[in-house]
């Protein structure tokens, strides 16, 4: 099984998660988070006090999926999250070494 | 028979005469009547008007500060700032009822009033013939508590996130005694120094509250912005204000409630609460695009924040003036505290390094001298004849009028409540200072005033 981990612009979520119902995967974890990479942030003026915001906005999604299916999910997650420019975010994929549903004990894979 | 001749004569002419003397009284009883009538339906539409502006004046306290200063400050300090306008509403009117009320109006003294009203003896629905002829004298009272509420109000923005509940209460109630309730008896009261229309030394104009309100809570603001300091971590780690879409709604409160404010400061509905009513829209409407410009050009961006801290320095600025100046003057009056009060806040804020948290020195203090200055220059008889000589012509006014001396009274006005404000708040600071401690702890005030202060928070979305 594989983690996915992707951080990508908040505005692409409706796509992305379009993307992945389309290849069957349903079950993810999403929540707002703020960053940046190489990406710079923004100047705001609030009566003449400037304010670097340099920690901009984004999604977060977690899904595990399994090792089979991974490179799908990749291909599908950053085609839909992409614009082409910086700021689009990063994907990491762990290894995963155990996935337990809670409601009935299922393990493995077949808790996915 | 000669007798029954002449009786019958007597009889045919005296009947018209009787009849005639009749008709007289009956037209002067009915006269009588319809004077009555007329006058208690100008008291009527007169009093419908001043508690309709009455009540608009609390809502500029509550909720209109409330949520102007509320969303600029941090969100861990929202419901502290929010209670500081809350309170006030309460705590000054006790003190309002009690004796406030009377040392303001009772008496004719230059300085401070007497115990004539005290306790609300002898205010009832009958006018006051001094102040307003037309209206119960409790209409008046009430409609001025609203007045002494929102002034300490204001002082609020200076101190925000870091000063002690206890202290702030201290703080108003010895600020309404030792600045507030004199200044406005010097400019409002009957006899006071600085009243224009009612035997004053220095006849200085101040229709709604230029010297009595803002002067005073905006000076009396950087004073405690001084000497309680700076909040941690400013300026090198400044904080935005953390919902401006709130601050825009108190803003908009703000300005509706003006009319009320200073159209109501004409206590009638007359053509003079129209003019002040028309000013002050004007003066807030150019004071917004002065904002607004200056802020564009400046800084590159035309700000929503820029947007409303005109509008509010605009109404500032007129509120000296709105009942003495045509339209015209009041749009050149809103433009100059658009952009003098930009100027204040950006420029000088930061030369100086004062933490005036939320600009109540920069648009109040500011907005209020220069608008206090600005009413000697534009004040003129053709909107306010109240001024009369011994033959009953009106007198000129304001430069404008010709009548230049006038700026000179201003100046000595203002003056006297920068003055009055400087002593009386430093007092007053180091009284609270020395009994209860003005600032919050080091960890209060990281953790907020909302938790530190009265154990809540004004935002969980978990429940």
């Amino acid at each position: 099984m594989k983690k996915i981990e992707a951080i990508i612009q908040p505005f692409k979520l409706d796509e992305v998660k379009e993307a992945l119902k389309g290849i069957g995967i349903d079950g993810m974890t999403i929540s707002e988070v703020r960053g940046h990479g190489r990406q710079k942030g923004h100047k705001e003026v609030y009566r003449g006090q400037e304010y670097n915001v340099d920690l901009l906005p984004k999604v977060k999604l977690e899904m595990v999926v399994p090792s089979s299916r991974s490179e799908e999910v990749l291909k599908a997650l950053t085609a839909a999250a992409r614009t082409g420019k910086i700021g689009d975010g990063k994907i990491f994929v762990y290894d995963v070494a155990e996935a337990i549903r809670i409601r009935n004990d299922d393990r493995g894979e077949s808790a996915l | 028979m000669r007798h029954l001749a002449k009786l019958c004569a007597l009889a045919l002419f005296s009947t018209p005469v009787a009849l005639l003397a009749q008709a007289n009284l009956d037209i002067q009883a009915r006269m009588a009547a319809l004077e009555t009538a007329t006058k208690s339906a100008q008291s009527a539409g007169d009093n419908a008007w001043m508690l309709i502006s009455a009540a608009l004046v609390l809502m500029m306290t509550g909720p209109g500060l409330a949520l102007f200063y509320g969303g600029l400050v941090r969100r861990k300090n929202v419901l502290g700032t929010m209670m500081q306008s809350f309170i006030l509403m309460a705590v000054v009117t006790v003190l309002w009822a009690v004796v406030g009320y009377s040392l303001v109006f009772g008496g004719p003294s230059p300085f401070l009033g007497n115990l004539h009203f005290a306790l609300l003896n002898n205010v009832g629905s009958a006018p006051n013939p001094d102040y307003a002829g037309t209206i119960p004298q409790q209409t008046f009272m009430v409609y001025q508590l609203m007045f002494a509420i929102i002034t300490p109000a204001l002082i609020c923005g200076a101190f925000a996130e870091r000063m002690k509940f206890s202290a702030m209460l201290l703080f108003m109630v010895l600020w309404c005694f030792l600045v507030y309730f004199p200044m406005a008896h010097m400019v409002w009261g009957k006899g006071g120094f600085l009243n224009a229309f009612l035997g004053g030394r220095i006849p200085c104009f101040d229709f709604a509250g230029g010297t009595v309100v803002h002067i005073t809570s905006g000076v009396s603001a950087l004073i405690c912005a001084l000497y309680l300091g700076k909040r941690l971590g400013y300026p090198e780690f400044p904080s935005k204000p953390h919902n401006l879409v709130i601050s825009f709604t108190g803003a908009c409160l703000l300005w509706v409630g003006w009319f009320g404010f200073n159209a109501g400061s004409a206590l009638a509905a007359s053509g003079l609460a129209t003019s002040a009513f028309v000013a002050t829209h004007f003066g807030a409407a150019a004071a917004t695009l002065g904002w607004v410009v200056a802020e564009w050009l400046d800084s590159g961006k035309p700000s929503v924040l820029g947007g409303i801290s005109g509008c509010v320095a605009g109404l500032v600025a007129i509120t000296p003036a709105s009942g003495f100046v045509k339209p015209f003057p009041a749009l050149l009056i809103g433009l100059c505290a658009g952009v003098v009060c930009y100027l204040m806040v950006t420029r000088v804020k930061a030369r100086f390094g004062y933490d005036d948290s939320l600009d109540a020195f920069g648009v109040h203090g500011a907005g209020g001298t220069l608008g206090a200055l600005l009413t000697g220059v534009f004040a003129t008889s053709a909107v306010n004849d109240g001024l009369k000589d011994a033959a009953g012509r009106a007198l000129p006014l304001g430069l404008v009028d010709g009548n230049g001396g006038q700026v000179l009274n201003q100046f000595i006005g203002c003056g006297i409540a920068w003055v009055l404000a400087i002593v009386g708040t430093l007092v007053i600071l180091k009284i609270c200072d020395l009994t209860l401690g003005l600032r919050v702890s080091k960890p209060q005030e990281i953790e907020g005033l909302d938790v530190s202060m009265h154990g809540e928070e004004g935002y969980i979305f978990e429940s």
